[in-house]
């Protein structure tokens, strides 16, 4: 630890993710935010919808849209369809589901590891990242919740009206 | 705020809108003791709740006002001055209840001003009633404590008056609803019209006061009306608690569809007859939570006597509201939406649609304008219309406006027809009023109006005229939380179409008589005699590889007046779903109005019929008129016409009515037949003629040849075309240059110039005998005179005419009519138009009916765009002899020969 120094004021505040992976990269949502983890199944695509959504799903009894991270963040398709995982986020009172490529385990961090978003970043990842943790051998993009449903809607349709 | 207090101001703000809407009743038959009755007794709980709820102010206001209808009660003509005052006092009234909601305490003031008016209106002839009810105080108990202003002596014996005239009767079976209908039948309303305010003792007059206040609080249920208690038949319920109960009832409605599903592909019968039960069980309840949500229209329309009223004073206009169809129930979401709407269209109906009285009578009107409200059930929707006799749109006006605007260029405008213009008003805005008034005038209100019908999925038609009124009809769904689906599959998924859209379904294929054709790409297909514009699903969404599609269902659906079909794969069956909303971030989207959950657990999208409808007047419509527009039917502008436009000869882009066109066919070449130098063809079992729509044109030899078919009775004619490249529906504005007969002019149709053909000069060429007629020889020469003012009609329908074996003489106003009447003695029948500028067919009509006897007693036959029931009606009180729509040819020629039938019988 070489900011040891900093630890110790944050020593107490630690905030737990929930890490998912697009590929190599690995992504960290904030706990709090998530209410689901679940296979994507029975996807119904709506057609003439913003790229990022991947259709709609019933998750127990709710409609939930579903929108694929890889696509959010401008990423190329996977080459191996996989088995994808999904994410259940809330925002104003609708379920969306975040369509990952897997989800890995739950991570307890401090502040000491967390560095602001690097300035050379593509321009779409800095404004859905919060942050950049280092771990053991990897990095971890921290991504903001809210950024990331903030999409589509009615920009779009003007233009696909 | 205690529950008590919350109760209370529900309560006094419907018994409120009640005497509203009663008192505005009441002022136009003031005789009806019923009426007053109920206001009284309304005025009366507030006063008494509010004396129980330690509220002085609201309960010396009610106090006075009482008074003053007591004084009513008592004989005192009701004026209007003093209707007036009592609305402005229920006005203060609710002013005050709004701040007590909002604060929960009464708030500061002093209504003073208000009580010492009505004080002073009721004591104003006071002395000249006959039974002065307040100058024989019997001694009494205080019923209620309150603050008095000094010298308001009388008030209490007032109050112990009226408690003992209507009054115990009435209250103690009333206390926890609102309803004035329970009130309890017994009141004999005779024995109270008789005395009035007899000051006969009241024998309990505290506790009735207290009755209604307490029994509608939960926790004194009834503690002192025995009686109350077995006659209380409505609770009231919170919303929030029956919107909870309707999803609940939703969710297990989904549930049932899942079992449904499961038992569907399992053979185990043993819970097949419990499921069933289940299903019943589950519709009855979906049925029965339904209705709890139903309200009468009327809920919304209760505050627009009072508007209306109000308006019509402030205007200096003398309004009568009629309301029709108050009764006819919807879903309350629907209702709250639509309110504010309707009471905006009530209020632009009589601050710009009915004039003043004095310009009323110059337009030969009674004074007093009609607003007209009407609700009725239709399908599993409820029309609404909202009708003024009042001046009309102007629509000039409105062309004016929108090119000034720039919502339209002045090209465009002209294109338009008169219901297209009239849609402009929904624009956001648009206003023509000269002037702008606290009324309306500002421009803002009709798009709203239209927005918010719009977003429950509902529809709003302008039809208007001007100097005869407007009516604008509003169609929307009863329900919006669960609606009857066709679920259909198209390209890989399935969706949801709203049956209320659906007309029927057509299966398509290559091989049976039902094909989907295509005219320069653009499906479409026969249904019945007319073609119907198709849209494939997939297309619209995008999903289209290009390859066409031929085989499948087309779900034939109606929006508003615009009919289409839409293309589908496959067509399982009938749901009920539940509507979901669409997610925020898919909203946008026009084409789906949701989205639900079926049985088998999928999520399918509901398709929008509206959405789809738009799409199909912006394709059909693609870079002509930039405004939305609708593909109306032919007989709805009576300038407008469906053209089918060909190549024929050189290139050149020619078009002929649609409306004469029996068929189109493709027929190979090497079919045609060549008789004595003239081309020929086997068709349907006859030889039918074949004719080249211009001299250039040469009739193949091999591959297929384009016609266009033409029929009268037996007879058909093969009119050869290169190429069939559309159909269009546009404005007509012809200009009659052409000096070949073969033409009848030339227009500019989808900004390419089109010949006109003239069909009348190619039937003679099939048949030499066409256009006299064969049955000429059958009838006597009788003359017909053909009033018209579009030149096309006049020549589209005299070959018609002729053919059918009369001599016609064609005129284009009301004016030559007359003039050619005088003139001619041998004219036998007029067939009129109806909508001509300056003197309408019925004008006309009139004339003649008031000239001499020939021309009173000659039959008349009238074509018009819209064949409406006041049309039918002042048809008939003329005495013409067959209202026929303007294109139906056939129509025109039965109703002739229906008049010769007649007259010959006269004459035999």
């Amino acid at each position: 630890m070489m900011q040891a120094a900093n630890t110790n004021a944050d020593a107490g505040a630690t905030t737990e993710f929930v890490t998912v992976f697009v590929g190599e990269t690995m992504f960290g949502l904030a706990i709090n935010r998530v209410h689901d983890v679940f296979i994507p199944a029975g996807v119904t695509p709506v057609p003439l919808s913003p790229p990022e959504i991947v259709g709609l799903l019933n998750l127990r009894g709710r409609v939930v849209t579903a929108l694929c991270l890889r696509r959010r963040l401008g990423l190329p398709p996977a080459e191996t369809e996989g088995n994808k995982m999904a994410i259940g986020l809330e925002q104003g009172g609708e379920t969306f589901a975040l369509v990952v490529d897997g989800v890995g385990e739950v991570l307890k961090l401090g502040a000491d590891t967390h560095e602001s978003v690097p300035i050379n970043l593509d321009a779409r990842w800095r404004d859905l990242a919060l942050g950049v943790h280092r771990l053991d051998g990897r990095l971890l993009v921290i991504l903001d919740v809210d950024a990331l449903l903030a999409f589509g809607g009615e920009r779009r349709g003007s233009v696909a009206a | 705020m205690d529950d008590l207090l919350r109760e209370f101001l529900t309560e006094s703000s419907e018994h409120l809108d009640t005497v509203d809407t009663e008192l505005v009743r009441f002022e136009q038959d003031p005789n009806n003791q019923q009426i007053l009755r109920n206001i009284f007794r309304l005025v009366h709980t507030i006063k008494g709740t509010c004396g129980f709820l330690g509220l002085p102010r609201l309960e010396a206001l009610a106090h006075a006002a009482e008074t003053l209808m007591g004084r009513f009660r008592d004989g005192l003509p009701a004026t209007a001055a003093s209707v007036t005052l009592i609305l402005s006092t229920l006005d203060r009234l609710k002013a005050i209840l709004a701040d007590l909601e909002a604060t929960g305490t009464e708030p500061a003031g002093s209504d003073e001003d208000l009580i010492g008016a009505l004080d002073k209106m009721s004591e104003g002839t006071v002395e000249a009633a006959p039974a002065p009810a307040p100058v024989a105080p019997p001694p009494l108990p205080d019923p209620v404590v309150r603050e008095l202003k000094p010298g308001e002596v009388s008030l209490d014996d007032l109050e112990a008056a009226f408690l003992a005239a209507p009054g115990p009767d009435e209250f103690a079976p009333e206390p926890v609803l609102a309803e004035p209908a329970f009130a309890k039948p017994a009141v004999a309303p005779p024995a109270v019209a008789e005395r009035p305010a007899a000051p006969a003792p009241a024998p309990e007059p505290a506790p009735p006061v207290a009755a209604p206040a307490k029994a509608a609080t939960p926790e004194a249920p009834a503690a002192e009306g025995e009686a109350a208690v077995s006659k209380v038949q409505t609770i009231r319920v919170n919303v929030d608690t029956l919107e909870h109960l309707m999803t609940m009832v939703s969710e297990l409605v989904l549930t049932r569809n899942q079992l449904l599903e499961i038992a569907r592909r399992h053979d185990d019968t043993s819970y097949k007859v419990p499921l069933q039960r289940l299903s019943h069980v589950t519709a009855e309840l979906q049925e029965g939570v339904m209705k709890t949500r139903m309200q009468p229209i009327g809920n919304a329309w209760q505050k627009l006597p009072r508007v209306v009223r109000d308006l019509s004073s402030e205007l200096g206009k003398q309004i009568d509201l009629v309301m029709q169809g108050a009764e006819t129930e919807l879903d309350r979401q629907v209702l709250e939406v639509i309110k504010d709407p309707l009471t905006h269209m009530v209020r632009n109906s009589a601050d710009h649609g009915i004039e003043g009285a004095a310009e009323r009578k110059a337009a030969g009107k009674p004074a007093r304008g009609t607003i007209r409200l009407a609700a009725y059930h239709e399908g599993g929707t409820i029309t609404i219309e909202i009708s003024d006799d009042g001046k009309g749109l102007d629509l000039s006006a409105i062309r004016r406006k929108a090119v000034e605007r720039g919502v339209a260029s002045q090209a465009d405008i002209e294109k338009m027809t008169d219901a297209q213009v009239a849609k402009f008003i929904f624009h956001a805005g648009f206003s023509t009023a000269k002037a702008v008034t606290s009324v309306s005038g500002r421009g803002v209100g009709m798009d709203v109006v239209k927005t918010n019908i719009e977003t429950i999925g509902g529809v709003i038609d302008i039809n208007t005229q001007l100097g005869r009124g407007t009516t604008f009809t509003i169609k929307i769904p009863l329900t919006l939380a669960i609606v009857a689906a066709l679920i259909v599959k198209a390209g890989e998924n399935r969706f949801a179409v709203p049956q209320v859209a659906v007309l029927e379904l057509v299966r398509v294929d290559k091989s049976t008589g039902q094909r989907v054709e295509r005219i320069n790409g653009s499906p479409v297909l026969r249904l019945r005699e007319r073609l119907l514009p198709i849209v494939t699903l997939t297309g619209l969404l995008g999903q289209s590889d290009g390859a066409e599609v031929d085989t499948g269902f087309v779900v034939v659906a109606q929006v508003g007046r615009q009919r289409f079909g839409i293309l589908v794969d496959e067509v399982f069956h009938t749901e009920e779903i539940v509507v979901k909303p669409m997610s925020s971030k898919l909203r946008h989207i026009p084409l789906f109005a949701g989205n639900t959950i079926l049985g088998d657990g999928a999520v399918v999208l509901i398709v929008d019929p509206n959405g789809v409808a738009r799409q199909v007047s912006q394709s059909a419509q693609a870079g002509s008129i930039p405004v939305e527009s609708e593909v109306e039917e032919t007989e709805a502008g009576d300038a407008k016409a469906t053209l089918l436009v060909f190549k024929g000869g050189n290139s050149t882009f020619k078009a002929v009515p649609l409306s004469l066109v029996t068929r189109l066919e493709e027929i190979d070449a090497s079919k045609v037949e060549w008789l004595g130098g003239r081309p020929l063809i086997q068709y349907r079992g006859r030889l039918m003629p074949l004719v080249p729509a211009d001299e250039a044109i040469t009739i193949r030899s091999e591959g297929t040849q384009a016609l266009v078919v033409f029929s009268d009775g037996e007879r058909a004619m093969g009119l050869v075309v290169d190429e069939i490249v559309d159909i269009v529906e546009e404005r007509l504005d012809i200009e009659i240059t052409a000096e070949r007969s073969d033409l009848i002019g030339s227009a500019v149709l989808r900004g390419r110039a089109t010949d006109i053909i003239n069909i009348a000069h190619f039937l003679p060429l099939a048949y030499d005998d066409w256009a006299r007629g064969p049955k000429k020889a059958e009838k006597r020469g009788s003359t017909l005179l053909l009033v018209d003012d579009s030149a096309f009609f006049r020549d589209m329908l005299t070959p018609v005419l002729k053919a059918a074996g009369y001599a016609v003489v064609s005129v284009e106003s009301a004016e030559q009519a007359l003039a050619a009447l005088q003139a001619n003695a041998r004219i036998d029948v007029v067939v009129t138009d109806l909508e001509m500028p300056g003197r309408s067919g019925f004008d006309l009509v009139a004339a003649m009916r008031g000239a001499d006897q020939r021309l009173a007693g000659l039959p008349v036959i009238a074509l018009t765009g819209s064949v409406g029931a006041d049309a039918v009606e002042r048809a008939r009180s003329l005495a013409i002899s067959d209202l026929v729509a303007k294109f139906d040819r056939s129509g025109l020629i039965a109703a002739l020969a229906e008049v010769d039938a007649v007259t010959l019988a006269q004459a035999a």
